[in-house]
């Protein structure tokens, strides 16, 4: 379980979050939508802790981590992923050593047992046969996919996304959908996603929240959100969403004709 | 800018430097004395630093001997001193030229790539995955290059000294030195403290050559500018503070020691 409370963070004395509350329940995917610099990835980087809030707590499954010590802070860190918007794979390793860097590193497994258990991360995303090539000579759904991979690898209970289908095709990021919510369904994964994509957060969040101005504005189901009347919600949903009508997607909402 | 505000911002700048430079000696410390050294990543990083830097400190110092052996030897045999020239060049080379110029070649070779790959690293948000993924970047990356940096120098500070001794051979014996004067003279004038002085001071500048190339590539921020900008900045240093390392150790060790 995450749990933000009264967070409060500035860069020099420009506030950019300034008193979220936000909390997601073990086993849920909450989606916080906002438009870009409105300080959704700077949210993801204050719960992994690779910047400490202002003000405020941040609790990890009721931990307070805020106050931890980088080594103390890795220890829960080995219970979350972290994708990155941009992937962020280690560009001087293959796809295998990226995958199994964390398996080895903290030595999760057995150097036999890393082989199959890179080709079984890599199959949970859907990637077979890429094990030998490097970063650039992927696609960017399959940096992507690596990306998410690698942060399975600790096998996580809580995994975080920053904006997981940006720049991906319609196709690739249903992929990366289906695969976030799979992870929910049949791992219990907590999840927290930020994206600027309200068609995507709709279809697989079990709730979104809007940050607008440096604090949460709105938090409501993805009908809540369609529903909603405050202008600040409007202006993300407007002409975005069609209606429900049930589908492979949890919030019964499609992604619309590009 | 005032003149005011611009000594203000390089007053703060060094203030920067120094206290990040000294966290980074301190937390690199603290693994490599509980014993946290990857010894694969270290024996990379001593290929790196010792092996690949090998042909260019030899050749360095060969023509740096030479020069000094032409600028002695001719001197001295004009006036009956011939039987101090090897004396003279070994002094010389196993104090100063071997251990300085060992240290601005490794510098300039290794010190630049080393901020290079950290900066890139950290542009990328690759040193962010590294902690993302519960690794700490001190130790997987700091403390291998640091370790090998302290201990690959000395040995290439070892073949240097022969290379700069040699050379010097090279033009003294063929200005009028005989080869067994030579020899001799270098045997009669040089004890221990020269040489393991020598080697000592190089141990400090491969800490200096690391600490400043990793300190400036975790620090790199705006893109490939700042990349180059990180790179540059850690091969001034670096040569600055080998300098000022340079007379201090030397004043120590054989003024005060010696």
């Amino acid at each position: 379980m995450i749990t933000l409370e009264n967070i409060e963070y500035q860069v020099g004395s420009r506030p950019i979050l300034d008193g979220i509350d936000l909390s997601v329940d073990a086993g849920k995917i909450v989606g916080v939508m906002g438009q870009s610099g409105s300080g959704k990835t700077t949210l993801l980087r204050l719960v992994v802790g690779l910047v400490r809030p202002t003000a405020g707590r941040i609790l990890i499954d009721g931990v307070d981590t805020t106050r931890l010590s980088e080594p103390d802070l890795n220890r829960v860190r080995r219970h979350m992923g972290l994708v990155f918007q941009f992937s962020a794979l280690f560009d001087s390793m293959t796809v295998a050593d990226n995958v199994a860097f964390a398996l080895r590193e903290h030595h999760l497994v057995a150097p036999h047992q890393v082989p199959e258990a890179v080709a079984q991360r890599l199959r949970s995303v859907g990637l077979e046969g890429v094990d030998n090539m490097m970063p650039a000579e992927l696609s960017g759904g399959m940096q992507k996919r690596v990306g998410i991979a690698r942060a399975l690898a600790m096998e996580p209970s809580i995994m975080l996304y920053d904006e997981p289908t940006a720049g991906l095709d319609s196709v690739a990021a249903t992929s990366v959908e289906d695969l976030i919510v799979r992870l929910r369904d049949r791992l219990g994964v907590t999840s927290l996603v930020v994206s600027h994509d309200i068609v995507s957060l709709a279809r697989i969040a079990d709730e979104i929240a809007v940050l607008e101005s440096g604090r949460i504005q709105f938090r409501g189901t993805p009908d809540e959100v369609s529903a909603a009347t405050l202008p600040v919600v409007r202006k993300f949903v407007a002409g975005r969403l069609l209606p429900a009508r049930g589908g492979p997607s949890s919030a019964g909402v499609e992604r619309a004709e590009q | 800018m005032s003149v005011l505000a611009r000594v203000g911002r390089a007053a703060l700048a060094l203030a920067e430097f120094i206290g990040s430079s000294s966290a980074l000696i301190a937390s690199a410390t603290g693994y490599l004395v509980r014993g946290h050294a990857n010894a694969r990543r270290t024996v990379a990083q001593m290929s790196a630093v010792g092996t690949d830097s090998l042909p260019i400190a030899v050749v360095t110092l060969i023509f740096a001997g030479m020069v000094l052996g032409l600028h002695t030897a001719h001197e001295m045999v004009r006036f009956g001193g011939a039987s101090f020239v090897g004396g003279m060049v070994a002094v010389s080379v196993a104090r100063e030229l071997g251990p300085t110029l060992t240290g601005i070649v490794v510098a300039a070779r290794v010190g630049s790539a080393m901020a290079a790959e950290l900066g890139s690293m950290k542009i990328t948000e690759q040193v962010d995955a590294l902690r993302a993924l519960a690794v700490s970047p001190v130790q997987y990356l700091v403390v291998p290059r640091l370790l090998a940096c302290a201990v690959m120098l000395p040995v290439l500070t070892v073949f240097a000294d022969v290379a700069g001794t040699w050379g010097a051979y090279l033009v003294a014996t063929a200005a009028g030195v005989g080869p067994f004067e030579y020899l001799r003279s270098a045997r009669q004038f040089t004890d221990l403290t020269d040489f393991f002085g020598g080697l000592g001071k190089t141990v400090v500048f491969g800490v200096i050559i690391a600490i400043v190339a990793c300190q400036q590539g975790l620090a790199t921020r705006g893109g490939a500018t700042g990349v180059g900008y990180a790179t540059t900045r850690s091969v001034v240093i670096s040569i600055m503070l080998i300098y000022i390392a340079n007379y201090l150790l030397s004043a120590l060790i054989f003024r005060v020691f010696g």
